[in-house]
């Protein structure tokens, strides 16, 4: 992965300082509450219904083991020993002291760590596929270009105060993992017909309140210029995205708004005066990043392992982990591991200090020191011989990290939600709990087979729920908490916005809406038929029957 | 004392900034119950009668609204030649038409760009355009809610002076410029990203 130089580290220290220094000034009451909420925001710093929430960056889901063991660290002696991953690959303490911030940023820079623009409106966190470098479907690895992303938008002069927060996220799969689709920049790089690495870049996408799918803006974009046709878009959108209407302040609308053509004409021209400037990125810089992400040293293995299929002949229990959490590796007797962060009846994402400690351990064991986070809110170990993945898993168990449920219904996605967000209208990680618990026997889990449910507190939609095949959003009628149910909305090359069924639930209905989903999708599936197909294939109408049938008889 | 910062030192402010004066209430304008905080680009910022209406001071250096100048290029046309006119623009005012007034922008020995609020990231963008757009070579100077965790950006935008709010300290503000020494990407005052500029594969 990469690895900070001189430069890289001077910009966190001297962020450190800076930051301290504001710090300093808002406690001194030398700078407003409203002087102050953009500095804090662009650090990461919320303040929260019990205290402030820290988001440190994980960039592109990147960490080593190292980096891990500190944020367990930091969480045990400035939080309460746990973190919450988040579904922009981050990480998030939820009870910091505001005071303590500055030394927990200090403590971040002794490992190449920060919180620069994990809030506030500026370019955020650049995202992609947990299994960058080693997905079989891959075609180009998005990870040094990740990082030449993401030095350039730090502290862009231009684009320090946009009217609203703006994501990149970047993917080179055939398969869509990074959903390019609901950003406000995607970047899609493929293959061209001369055989040279392009960029097909989607624009304004987005969900939060008004969720939009990305429309292409250019279909073939050479990669040296990812950076100055950013700048073409972004400067587009600082000019005259709207700054009258918080609601109406992303770039999706500014999209919508002025249609793509024209959108596209506009930008087209302010590029044409940037175009081959200095920003332009050259063949030397991406090699010089993309020798931080060589592939490993692997041994040669063959497709097989004795040990290895031995112990799922004999081990049910392994071999169903191995079924949901193991995923196919580039490299032959290799596999990618996903430490699952749902164990069912915990917070969906959260991970304690000691769990930390564990994967950093197992990452050093038996994954080259390194890990991925996910914006499925999980932990990868990406590069584990087949021949270790029995003692991963054993290790994993131990530490409550092997649920066996990847993919499954109760692998659902989660905000923090009412219980800590200041934003939320409505909890939401209790009704993870209850769902899971619900479903909380493993062979009727894998019989219903992959699922994907996405819970979002508000309509800030932090946990993804229109592009949850079933999506949960909490909503707030006359001060009581009620949630909004959606379906057959997909993440993928084939993205989808969920479809409303129907009236708001109370919190105590949830379990057994899911469960008459889940009942109308048993009833009807073909062979092999996944939930999100049998949704599209019928539409929501027997879904809503039978789940307001049984409301109205109760 | 002065609150103007030009060349990494407090100076004196020679010009004597123009504003036209508030005629009647001012309407708030309100969306969904809430204040709107920023005017749009393009909405007016004064009225023809504010306009109309505006003192002129007879002598010395003056930093006029663009619309004021507009108003009155005839009668001002020999304070220009000698130098004692610049152009004040609001962020939500279109620089193009600010370009469509001049023949040619360096005859102004100052422009000055007027942000409300300081959220208002319009502003880099406009300083960025001034300097690499329209070819701006003389002073360009942030004017409004200038404050100091801004002054980085405005530095690497182009701008080439500040005058920090007035309830702000300029002295305490001038370090601020000095925020981080080797930033990572190309923009106005150091055109090259670090990677052009330093040989990073040894650093």
């Amino acid at each position: 992965m990469y690895k900070y130089d001189a430069i890289d580290q001077q910009i966190v220290d001297e962020r450190v300082k800076q930051y301290r220094d504001q710090t300093r000034r808002y406690l001194a009451g030398e700078l407003s509450e409203d002087e102050f909420r953009p500095l804090r925001l662009q650090n990461g710093l919320y303040i929260q219904r019990h205290a402030p929430m820290l988001r440190i960056a994980v960039p592109y889901g990147m960490l080593s083991s190292e980096q891990l063991r500190k944020l367990g660290d930091i969480a045990k002696r400035y939080d309460r020993g746990y973190g919450h991953f988040s579904t922009r690959q981050n990480l998030q303490l939820n009870w910091p002291k505001l005071e303590d911030i500055p030394d927990i940023l200090a403590e971040l820079a002794t490992v190449q760590m920060h919180a620069i623009q994990t809030s506030g409106n500026c370019i955020r966190n650049i995202t992609t596929d947990q299994f960058a470098s080693i997905a079989p479907d891959e075609v180009i690895d998005p990870r040094a270009m990740a990082e030449v992303m993401r030095q350039w938008s730090t502290f862009h002069p231009e684009f320090a105060l946009l009217p609203r927060k703006f994501k990149i996220a970047v993917s080179g799969t055939k398969q869509d993992r990074a959903i390019v689709q609901a950003h406000d920049i995607g970047l899609e790089f493929y293959k061209d017909s001369n055989n040279q690495v392009a960029i097909k870049v989607w624009v304004g996408g987005g969900l939060g309140r008004t969720p939009i799918l990305g429309t292409v803006i250019r279909e073939h974009l050479e990669w040296q210029h990812a950076l100055t046709y950013c700048e073409a878009i972004i400067r587009v959108y600082n000019m005259h995205g709207r700054r009258d209407n918080a609601y109406k302040a992303r770039i999706k609308i500014l999209v919508k708004a002025l249609g793509i053509e024209e959108f596209k004409q506009q930008v087209e021209a302010e590029w044409a005066h940037i175009k081959d400037g200095p920003n332009t990125i050259t063949e030397a810089e991406l090699n010089r990043v993309a020798q931080h992400f060589e592939p490993m040293p692997y041994e040669s293995l063959p497709a097989h392992d004795t040990s290895f299929d031995a112990a799922i002949a004999s081990n049910p229990a392994f071999a169903s982990w191995i079924k949901r959490c193991t995923h196919a590796h580039k490299q032959s007797g290799y596999r990618a591991v996903t430490l699952s962060l749902k164990p069912h009846g915990k917070p969906p994402g959260d991970i304690s200090s000691e769990q930390m400690h564990v994967v950093a351990d197992l990452a050093d064991a038996y994954s080259f020191g390194e890990l991925r986070a996910s914006h499925e809110q999980n932990l990868i170990l990406a590069d584990v011989k087949l021949s270790d993945l029995f003692a991963v898993w054993e290790k994993a168990r131990a530490a409550g990290l092997a649920t066996p449920n990847i993919g499954l219904l109760t692998d659902m996605i989660c905000c923090p939600g009412g219980d800590f967000c200041s934003l939320a209208n409505a909890k939401s990680i209790p009704i993870a709990e209850a769902i899971q618990m619900q479903f909380d026997n493993l062979d009727y889990l894998h019989d219903i087979g992959d699922l994907e449910l996405n819970i979002s507190g508000c309509m800030n939609a932090c946990g993804h729920h229109h592009v949850g095949h079933i999506g949960i959003l909490g909503v707030d009628k006359d001060g009581s908490e009620w949630y909004q149910v959606t379906i057959g909305g997909k993440q993928g090359n084939d993205a989808s916005i969920g479809s409303v069924i129907g009236p708001s639930f109370s919190a105590e209905e949830m379990p057994g809406v899911v469960q008459r989903l889940i009942e109308v999708y048993l009833k009807e599936r073909t062979d092999e038929e996944r939930f999100i197909d049998t949704v599209r294939r019928l539409g929501i109408a027997p879904f809503k029957a039978h789940v307001y049938a049984e409301k109205e008889a109760a | 004392m002065s609150n103007l910062i030009k060349n990494n030192a407090i100076v004196a402010d020679e010009w004597t900034r123009v504003i036209p004066p508030s005629l009647g209430e001012e309407v708030v304008k309100k969306q969904a119950g809430k204040v709107v905080l920023f005017k749009l680009t393009g909405e007016p910022t004064y009225s023809p009668e504010q306009i109309a209406a505006t003192q002129i001071p007879a002598t010395g250096k003056i930093l006029l609204p663009l619309t004021v100048w507009q108003a009155n290029v005839a009668q001002l046309a020999g304070r220009m030649a000698a130098g004692e006119i610049a152009i004040l623009i609001a962020t939500h005012e279109p620089l193009e038409s600010l370009a469509a007034t001049f023949s040619d922008i360096n005859e102004l020995p100052l422009i000055a760009v007027f942000v409300e609020r300081f959220p208002d990231g319009r502003i880099f963008t406009m300083g960025n355009l001034l300097r690499t757009r329209y070819g701006y070579k003389n002073e360009l100077r942030a004017v409004g809610d200038v404050l100091r965790d801004q002054l980085f950006f405005l530095k690497r935008s182009g701008f080439s002076s500040f005058l920090i709010r007035a309830d702000r300290s300029a002295e305490d503000a001038l370090s601020s410029l000095q925020d981080f020494s080797q930033p990572y990407q190309g923009a106005v005052d150091e055109a090259l990203p670090v990677w052009r500029r330093v040989n990073r594969s040894h650093a």
